[in-house]
């Protein structure tokens, strides 16, 4: 955290140092009131009077002053230390790896990002206004009793000791009982989701009755859950109260008997009066913000673990590629996702040579994507090796491996901005000849017209688009890059066959001459390849051309069968 | 104060009361308590004032008046002290049993609400209605209920004992006072926009960060990082300015209403100063009076702060009300359904889920017990709608639906969904147990008959797979099971009950089609013998079918076997060659 707010070092310092110039004038208060009371009153003279209450308006304005300062320091620190933590976040983030990304999950990194920073700027903020002022102020009325009368300060001394005791024997027991409630208010949630999400489910089979049953459990554990925890937090404020006045007594006792004596005078007690009220009103201040800045140290704390984190994968020193090699070598290759106990792909062994258009084909699961992401690399293999064009993935700087290749996503994402806009992320300096000829390969020419040309917007996530709509834009501009190595991850489902067709075609007939991986749940779309890769829950279990598997892989036949064979067809 | 209440708020707040309502002894109990703390505690201080009365200087303090004074006080702050903590705990108990009868209010409603209410409204927005919703109507309400009440009665109290000792520092706290008022309205007022600007500047860095975080993959795969973060910089440092702005300037209120506090506090030093010079009021009094001129202020920058979280708390109680209050289903009928056959008839059925766009027009079907029905269509076709109908997700607009001869409106809804079995494309299974997931439909079925289910649906060699077998606990939405398994769970579940009708919807696009196959012989044994219906994608289910609908667009557009619809070479004929067709060109 001090690693944030160190460029904000003369904020962090100025801020709480004329919070504490405003907090030593409030301490004068009481000794200006002891002295109007004592010379004032008590001498009959009016003129000091009217001085006097000058001088407290005087302290009122140079504290006005010194506390704005102090808040213009505290919001220049906090503001800045957020958008510098906000842009740290976003830069790790961008440069994390594939298997950090899915182990953090999207959306913990957007509230680590957005809730998780305006809480810890709050903190931030809380703390150099406030956190520093309260304990001065309480500290500071027991130093200036101790200037006036050392024997009494003593009780001053006294109360603060027994008054964080009580505070924090109460904040410990009173922090995990909220955590519990916490948790249970999730399960009450978690409750009410399944209602909606199950809704038909719950009915069909008549278990209204029981899910509400089950809900209002849930939900009586919660409400008992919160009184307990209340029922302790309830005893904080009337403690203080209670402490700090019993501290009255015993000052007004003691101060009768040392103004009996001598050796104080009427004023100062009222001073030494003023002073516990003025305690006790900062302590009640300070209670609230406890509760602020545990939240916020919560927050930072996640945050943090982010800005920890290091990246999986290192780059390489990049690699020069060999004119002649293969465009894609797999040796041996075997991978398990870091945190799942049975490998995805095992012992995977193929060459794909330069123009090849080679198809990927298996049930669910088999490892289809897994081998896909293998190539840009998006993991890295867990045993064997892969080489493209004839040099290890892993020598290659990142970036430069990614620009050879063209990965089209089995999701597929569009930006909100402009056609323009999107499909440039292919190739920043595309021109737009360049980017009509791509989306007309992706046969998407159409799509671009019927939005109105380059300069047509799309929605936040293309929601103004539809399935088969968003697949041929991201075919496009995957295209634009004019990449030597293309993967379309079952990036025609949502086309009729005709197009799916033509947009093979289309790819086949490119003069730069790609080498193309396609995945795909049908046969049809892989029928036509030069090489056909089966999967079947991570092995390569079938390799070679349609007759050829036809012939030789029972996997792959039955596929087939079940789509075309027998006489049955998929009518959907 | 009230002019942010507008009619529907009244409105809300009404209903409020009237749940508080179920609790009035307590309330009662809660405001006699706040009275009795705040009379006490404004007591302190005069007790304090009288006591410093009785102090002048060495060798005049009078300690028999001084000594029983002081008891008077600890008496009084034990009082407070246990009557604070009571009161406390008095509207902890009230908020906290309030919104549980909301949250279970609401609940129960949602049981009731028609399916096209859920369909229609997002799960997360009615999920935050019942949670987040609620939870800020409790902290609004209580602290409403701690200190509004406590805020009013501590001035109205103050102002009084004031008047009462010396109406002219009275006057003097009353004439300022209302400047703190005014300054915080001044600064809230000006810094209202700029907490706009920080929140319209927010919600782009939000929208950004949502698409480019939440598609970090894409971003990743082209090389963009440098790209975005630089994009990401330039709103940051816009939001980096506003956010700085609106921080600071609303940060000025707290100085600036002190300052007024502090000037206060010194004309009433003054004032009462020269009063007790001129011998109308005495130093105790003096010293009270500025205990008050402390007190008095901070109840009303607190009330401003209570009035804006109770308007926010109104907001959020509007919300959760109009998801009670949102139309129920109509109410169940008495009739019940025994020794179930299977016919099922449509009369003249026509429904629409949007008034003016028909989807099912003037539709007839009549199916003989054990007939099986398949429903053929490309996606998205409305197949789904003919299952809503079928076990009153939806009620037609017109004509009548009959089981066994009875329209389905008179029955009671449980008694006709028992009659049918269910297995849905989208897959559903609650957070618990394998075993909880199947017996859900017969929650006393012992294992024996859990495991012979499970078996037909060819479930069980994959459930024991699992690490803890049939107690293996799964998260929501099914969590490590793939979505062959999940439907693999379903049809277990129907299994376990072989109802007399079954509505199947055959298969899913991301079903690989040798599961698919598996699934496939586990409905056939099912179908065996009953009236079904199924969503049907392969051609051997849909040959076999008794009765073949073909549906496009919403529409029933033909219906009979698969000989005469081929013969009449219409859509299905189409739907049919295309197929072949596209067979033939990839060869």
């Amino acid at each position: 955290m001090l690693r944030y707010l160190k460029k904000y070092r003369m904020e962090c310092i100025c801020a709480p140092l004329f919070k504490m110039f405003e907090a030593t004038l409030e301490l004068f208060v009481p000794l200006v009131m002891a002295s109007i009371i004592d010379r004032g009153i008590g001498a009959g003279n009016a003129g000091h009077i009217w001085r006097m209450c000058g001088v407290l308006v005087l302290l009122g304005i140079a504290g006005l002053a010194a506390a704005i300062t102090a808040q213009y320091f505290a919001a220049r620190s906090a503001t800045g230390f957020a958008a510098d933590v906000r842009h740290a976040l976003f830069e790790k983030l961008a440069g994390l790896s594939f298997s950090d990304v899915d182990r953090l999950g999207t959306s913990a990194m957007i509230t680590r990002m957005t809730s998780d920073v305006n809480q810890a700027q709050t903190g931030v903020n809380m703390v150099l206004r406030l956190v520093l002022r309260s304990p001065f102020v309480v500290f500071g009325a027991m130093v200036m009793a101790f200037t006036i009368d050392a024997r009494i300060a003593r009780i001053f001394a006294i109360v603060i000791v027994a008054l964080m005791i009580v505070t924090y024997a109460i904040m410990a027991l009173n922090i995990p009982m909220m955590r519990i409630v916490q948790r249970q208010l999730e399960k009450v949630l978690e409750a009410t989701r399944e209602n909606l999400t199950g809704a038909r489910v719950i009915r069909a089979f008549r278990r209204e009755d029981a899910e509400y049953a089950e809900f209002v459990s849930r939900n009586r554990t919660l409400t008992r859950l919160q009184l307990r925890a209340g029922r302790v937090s309830a005893l904080l404020n009337p403690l203080t109260y209670v402490i700090i006045n019993i501290a009255v007594i015993a000052l007004v006792r003691q101060g009768a008997i040392r103004v009996d004596a001598g050796i104080l005078t009427r004023g100062q007690v009222v001073a030494l009066y003023n002073y516990m009220s003025q305690i006790l009103v900062e302590l009640i201040k300070f209670a609230g913000l406890t509760i602020t800045i545990n939240k916020a140290w919560a927050s930072w704390k996640r945050v943090a673990d982010v800005l920890a984190m290091e990246p999986a994968m290192a780059d390489g020193p990049g690699a020069a590629p060999a004119a002649d090699a293969p465009a894609v070598e797999f040796d041996h290759v075997s991978l398990t996702y870091p945190g799942a106990g049975n490998p995805s792909l095992m012992d995977i062994c193929f060459t794909a040579l330069r123009g090849q258009t080679v198809g990927i084909i298996g049930g669910t699961g088999a490892g289809k994507t897994s081998l896909a992401s293998l190539i840009p690399r998006f993991y890295d293999v867990t045993e064997g090796s892969v080489r493209v064009f004839g040099a290890d993935v892993r020598s290659y700087n990142q970036q430069a491996l990614r620009q050879r290749v063209g990965f089209v996503m089995q999701k597929t994402v569009l930006f909100k901005g402009s056609i323009r806009d999107n499909l440039r992320w292919g190739l920043p300096e595309a021109d737009d000849d360049a980017l009509m000829a791509a989306a007309n390969t992706a046969q998407a020419g159409e799509v671009v017209a019927f939005k109105g040309g380059l300069d047509g917007m799309i929605e936040q996530n293309g929601a103004n688009l539809s399935g088969g709509q968003r697949q041929r834009l991201t075919v496009a501009r995957a295209l634009v890059r004019r990449p030597e190595i293309l993967v379309l991850d079952d990036s025609a489902s949502a086309l009729d066959m005709v197009t799916d067709a033509r947009l093979r075609a289309a790819i086949a007939g490119l003069d730069y001459n790609p080498t193309v991986f396609i995945i795909s749940q049908r046969t049809a779309s892989i029928m036509g390849a030069d090489q056909i890769l089966v999967l079947d829950d991570g092995r390569l279990v079938g390799k070679g051309t349609h007759s050829e598997l036809m012939e030789r892989c029972p996997v792959y036949k039955e596929i087939y069968d079940s789509q075309f064979g027998g006489g049955e067809v998929r009518t959907a | 104060m009230k002019k942010g209440l507008n009619p529907s708020s009244a409105g809300t707040l009404k209903k409020v009361l009237h749940r508080i309502g179920h609790y009035r002894w307590l309330v009662l109990v809660s405001l006699a308590l706040a009275a009795g703390t705040v009379l006490l505690t404004l007591y302190v201080p005069i007790l304090v004032g009288r006591a410093i009365d009785g102090i002048v200087d060495a060798g005049h303090v009078d300690f028999d008046r001084i000594f029983p004074i002081l008891v008077r006080i600890g008496l009084c702050v034990a009082l407070t002290g246990l009557g604070q903590w009571v009161m406390n705990a008095v509207n902890n108990r009230v908020t906290f049993d309030v919104v549980r009868d909301l949250r279970e209010e609401a609940l129960q409603h949602i049981e009731n609400l028609p399916l096209s209410y859920i369909d229609s409204h997002p799960h997360g927005e009615t999920v935050s209605r019942v949670i987040a919703d609620a939870d800020q109507f409790a902290d609004g309400l209580l602290m409403g209920f701690t200190q509004l009440f406590t805020g009013v009665l501590t001035i109205l109290v103050t102002l009084g004992f004031m008047f009462m000792k010396s109406w002219l520092i009275a006057l003097v706290v009353v004439g300022v006072t209302p400047l703190s008022l005014f300054v915080a309205r001044f600064i809230a007022t000006r810094t209202y926009a700029m907490f706009r600007q920080q929140s319209e500047t927010r919600g782009e860095q939000t929208a950004f960060i949502d698409e480019r975080i939440g598609n970090l993959k894409v971003v990743k795969a082209y090389g963009r990082e440098a790209a975005e973060t630089e994009r990401f910089d330039e709103i940051n440092a816009r939001l980096k300015t506003c956010s700085m702005r609106a921080t600071f300037f609303s940060s000025i209120t707290n100085p600036a209403t002190r300052f007024v506090n502090s000037v206060v506090y010194a004309l009433v030093a003054l004032t009462g100063a020269l009063s007790a010079l001129a011998g109308h009021i005495s130093v105790g009094g003096l010293t009270a009076f500025l205990a008050y001129a402390n007190q008095y202020t901070k109840p009303f920058n607190e009330i401003s702060g209570v009035v804006t979280e109770l308007q926010n708390a109104i907001a959020c109680a509007a919300r959760l009300f109009e998801l009670i209050e949102a139309p129920a289903q109509t109410p169940d009928a008495p009739g019940e359904l025994t020794d179930v056959k299977g016919g099922v008839d449509w009369e003249d059925v026509c429904f629409s889920y949007v008034k003016d766009r028909p989807l099912i027009e003037h539709f007839n079907l009549s199916v003989n017990p054990g007939q099986r029905v398949a429903i053929v269509g490309p996606t998205g076709c409305g197949k789904t709608t003919l299952i809503n109908l079928l076990m009153r997700f939806y009620d037609p607009d017109r004509g009548v639906i009959r089981v066994d001869g009875r329209d389905t409106l008179t029955l009671k809804r449980h008694s006709l969904r028992d009659a049918y079995g269910m297995v849905l494309q989208e897959t559903w299974l609650k957070p618990g147990t394998i075993r909880e997931n199947i017996a859900m439909g017969r929650p006393d079925a012992t294992q024996e008959e859990i495991v012979a289910a499970a078996q037909a649906a060819h479930a069980h060699s994959f459930i024991m797979r699992l690490p803890e077998g049939y107690d293996t606990v799964i998260g929501e939405d099914g969590g490590m099971l793939s979505q062959g398994q999940k439907q693999l769970l379903c049809i277990t579940r129907v299994m376990l009950l072989l109802p007399p009708m079954l509505i199947l919807d055959e298969a899913t696009s991301s079903i690989d089609t040798r599961t698919e196959l598996r699934i496939q012989s586990a409905f056939a044994r099912m179908m065996q013998g009953r009236t079904s219906f199924i969503v049907a994608h392969r051609l051997s289910t849909i040959r076999e079918a008794d009765v073949i609908l073909v549906m496009r667009d919403g529409h029933i557009v033909e219906q009979g076997n698969h000989e005469s619809l081929l013969a009449r070479k219409g859509f299905y004929y189409e739907l049919y060659t295309s197929q072949f067709e596209g067979v033939g060109s990839r060869e």
